[in-house]
Parts: C-alpha cells; structure tokens; sequence
C-alpha cells in the first residue's frame, strides 16, 4: 500500500512526504521496545509516541511509514528527523484501533 | 626579634626549611596549569596518608633546654608539646632562639610554647593541607584525628615525597597502558578486528539511538545480513536508552571480528540490585517521564538477551552495570525466533 494510499484510509494529512514510502503490513503499538521487538520491515507503525525516538525506532527496524493517532501535533525535531532517515509520517484524527480498523487489508507483521 | 646569633640559627635550623622555601609546590605551580592527574591526586590523597605517624613530642612541663636537646638530635625544626594524645602547644626554633637569648631555657615548655595552633585534620585532603602551607609559614602542621588527638605531623618535605612517589606510578601506568593500546592495534590489524565506542549521556534522550544507528550503518557498510543487522540494532538501540535512563552515563561499544560482532553496554552505576528480576520482561524502574516516551516498559534487557547469541550482565551496586551481546556472524538464531 502507499502512503497516499494509507493517508486516504485513515483520513490524515501527510506531514512528511517520503517516495516509495510503502506500507506491507501493520504494527499497532505506543512501546517502543515492544516496537522494537515485533515490528516488521516496510510495515506502518500506528502509535501516539510523537516524539523523535520513534523515528530512531522505525530506522532501526526498517519501517518507513509511522501514523500519529488523535492527531497529535508532530514535533519539529520529529519532522526533521524523519526527512533525514526517510521516514514518512501521517497525521490521523482516528485511534489506534480505528486506524488498525481502516487499514484491515494489510497483514499484521 | 632581629638580634638572635645567627649561628645558633644555623645550628638548629637544620634541614628541611630551606629547600622547601624553593618548594616547587606553591600556590602558583598547583594552580589552573596543574595537570589533571596531580589535581586528581591532591583531592585523593588525604593527610592521613602522607603524615608521619611517629611524631616526636615533649611533655608541658619540660625545659626548654630539653626541646633543644631533642630537636637537635632528632634534627627537626619544633616539637609538639603533648600528653596523653592531647596537644597543648608547639616548641619551635623561635622559641629556642628566644630562650637562648632571654637566659629562660631552664623554663618549663608550657610558659613559653606557641598555643594559638594551626592544624589539619587526617581526613582533609592534600591540596587542603598546601593551602595551609601557603597561607601560613609555618613548615608543618600537627595534625588531629576526628576525636581531637594528636595523630602525626606533616611537613611539605611529606607532601612532597608522597606525590612524586604517586606521580611515578602513575606515570607507570600511562606508560603500560601505552604499550598496551599499541598492542591492541597491532591486534587489530591482524585480526581484521574493529572497536568504536560512543559516549551516552543520563538523561539525554534527544540523542539516544545515535549509537544504535551509527552501528547499524557501520554493519550495513560490511555487507553483514540485514536480519543480524537488525538483531544487533535492536540490542544496541536497547542498552543505550537503558544507559540514558537507568544509570549515570556510560559508553556503548562496537566489536567487530571475523566471526562475531559483540555489543557492550558499560556504566558508572548505580547499579543493579537483582539482576535476575531486571530482566525478566515487564519489569522496570523508570518514572513516568520515561514511560510517557515509549520507554521504561521493562523490555530492554529481555529484548536485548533475546536477540543474542550469548548474552552476559555484570552488575555492583553503587559501581557499575556491564551487558555484553554477542552475535554470531553465522547466525544460529533467526530472524523469526528474533523477533517473536
């Protein structure tokens, strides 16, 4: 799935925008040594963890497209962040579960 | 004052005092240019263990002529006077000169001894006791234990003597340690074998997961299979933010050799006090602040032993806190098992 296609399922804004950003699965998870330990590579990760450790996490684990729930404000430090690792980021208004809900065709990991 | 016999000054003044007027030791050698090994050394080492502990001493109610006696055939400059551990006074060449010249040698001690003393304590340390040389003329000082007793005397000549002494060891030990480092590297060419380390600042979760992703790149650089790159991202990911949050800093080092690549956590304390219970998963000590980060889940250590190949902790309390990961470069593991 792309990330235009995963931005228009859940309803968000893209933040940043990251070519070839794909999504091939789902990771639903606000840990993120949780994260760390079950996320798959190329898969979006859905969380509230809005700060730039989770963009240290998705470089680690080669994930390249994080989804912020309840649209909370993604910080600049963030946003640089994930410029730099190539890491697209999504805003989304919806919860995890919801978001889990609207991304439902794509596999967990 | 300035009508003594100046030879009975030489006389009696016998050693010490001179050489030490030319004493390297003064304020200004042991001021900003001061290396920061004989800084390190002058906060380490206290009185205590440069003092001399056999203090020679004379009781209040002997003569003069005795003081003069005894510090003529122990050739030092002043005598305390003391009974019992107590000190009442000190008896130096002044006084002696003084006695000569005033005909009152036959007098007891304790009429005319100094009283208005200047002392340290066996707990201060050395670069206190120089203050005190500085600041006062004195040669030496008395010096007291904790319950006001008279435990040693220490004179520049002591300081002096006990830091060279150090300095030389010390001096040693760098010199070892260079001959070492040299053979690490020739170690290193010759077994195609790298070490980095990166520094991890308490608190500083702004750059955690610098080290983690530097390693990642180097191992990336190495064509190392990206599954065990992974496994090993993880792991140093892991041990850095459990040096950023739990300790007081430490370093994260990267070893690379033919067959292995090994990963260690080193930190300056506090300590764990049951290492077991640390890792098993779920359990943790951080605060909320950490916890409302992601972190602080109690999964650090049991994700970072399970990604290894060999997984080794060592911990003391109030010291440090030692994780070694070691990854095989033929993996044993996979990634399935890894990553479940």
């Amino acid at each position: 799935m792309t990330l235009s296609e995963v931005c228009e399922k859940v309803g968000g804004e893209i933040v940043v925008d990251v070519e070839d950003a794909k999504a091939e699965s789902v990771y639903v998870g606000d840990l993120l040594s949780d994260v760390m330990g079950h996320a798959g590579e190329d898969c979006a990760l859905v969380t509230i963890q809005n700060h730039l450790n989770t963009i240290a996490v998705c470089t680690l684990v080669g994930c390249s497209v994080v989804v912020i729930c309840h649209s909370r404000p993604v910080p600049p430090d963030m946003v640089e962040g994930a410029k730099r690792e190539g890491v697209a980021i999504v805003v989304t208004p919806l919860s995890q579960y919801a978001v889990a809900l609207a991304l439902s065709s794509l596999p967990p990991c | 004052m300035a009508e003594y016999k100046p030879v009975i000054l030489q006389g009696q003044k016998t050693n010490d005092d001179e050489i030490l007027a030319k004493s390297p030791l003064d304020a200004k050698a042991l001021g900003g240019d001061s290396s920061v090994i004989i800084m390190e050394l002058l906060q380490r080492f206290k009185v205590r263990d440069v003092m001399k502990r056999q203090v020679i001493t004379i009781p209040r109610r002997a003569t003069l002529r005795q003081a003069q006696v005894l510090m003529r055939d122990n050739r030092i400059s002043g005598v305390p006077v003391c009974e019992d551990g107590r000190l009442f006074g000190i008896v130096s060449v002044n006084d002696i000169i003084r006695g000569l010249d005033g005909g009152w040698m036959d007098d007891p001690c304790e009429k005319h001894m100094a009283t208005n003393l200047v002392v340290l304590e066996a707990g201060m340390p050395i670069a206190f006791a120089l203050r005190y040389f500085n600041n006062y003329t004195y040669g030496r000082f008395p010096v007291l234990d904790s319950n006001r007793k008279l435990v040693g005397i220490i004179s520049q000549r002591d300081v002096m003597r006990a830091l060279l002494y150090e300095l030389s060891v010390e001096i040693r030990k760098l010199e070892r340690k260079t001959s070492k480092s040299i053979a690490e590297t020739s170690k290193e060419a010759s077994e195609n074998y790298f070490r980095r380390e990166w520094a991890v600042v308490r608190n500083d979760l702004s750059r955690a997961g610098h080290a983690a992703n530097d390693i990642k790149g180097i191992l990336r650089e190495r064509k190392i299979d990206r599954s065990i790159v992974r496994r090993i991202a993880v792991a140093a990911y892991e041990l850095e933010i459990n040096i950023c949050i739990h300790s007081h800093g430490g370093v994260l080092v990267l070893m690379i050799t033919n067959d292995s690549v090994t990963i260690t956590a080193k930190d300056r304390g506090p300590g764990i006090t049951d290492i077991e219970w640390a890792c098993r998963d779920g359990t943790s000590t951080a605060n909320d602040w950490i916890r409302s980060l992601g972190f602080g889940a109690g999964m650090g250590l049991s994700n970072s032993k399970r990604v290894a190949d060999d997984f080794e902790i060592k911990s003391e309390i109030g010291k440090f806190t030692n994780v070694k990961c070691v990854f095989n470069l033929a993996p044993k593991k996979s990634e399935e098992n890894s990553a479940s």
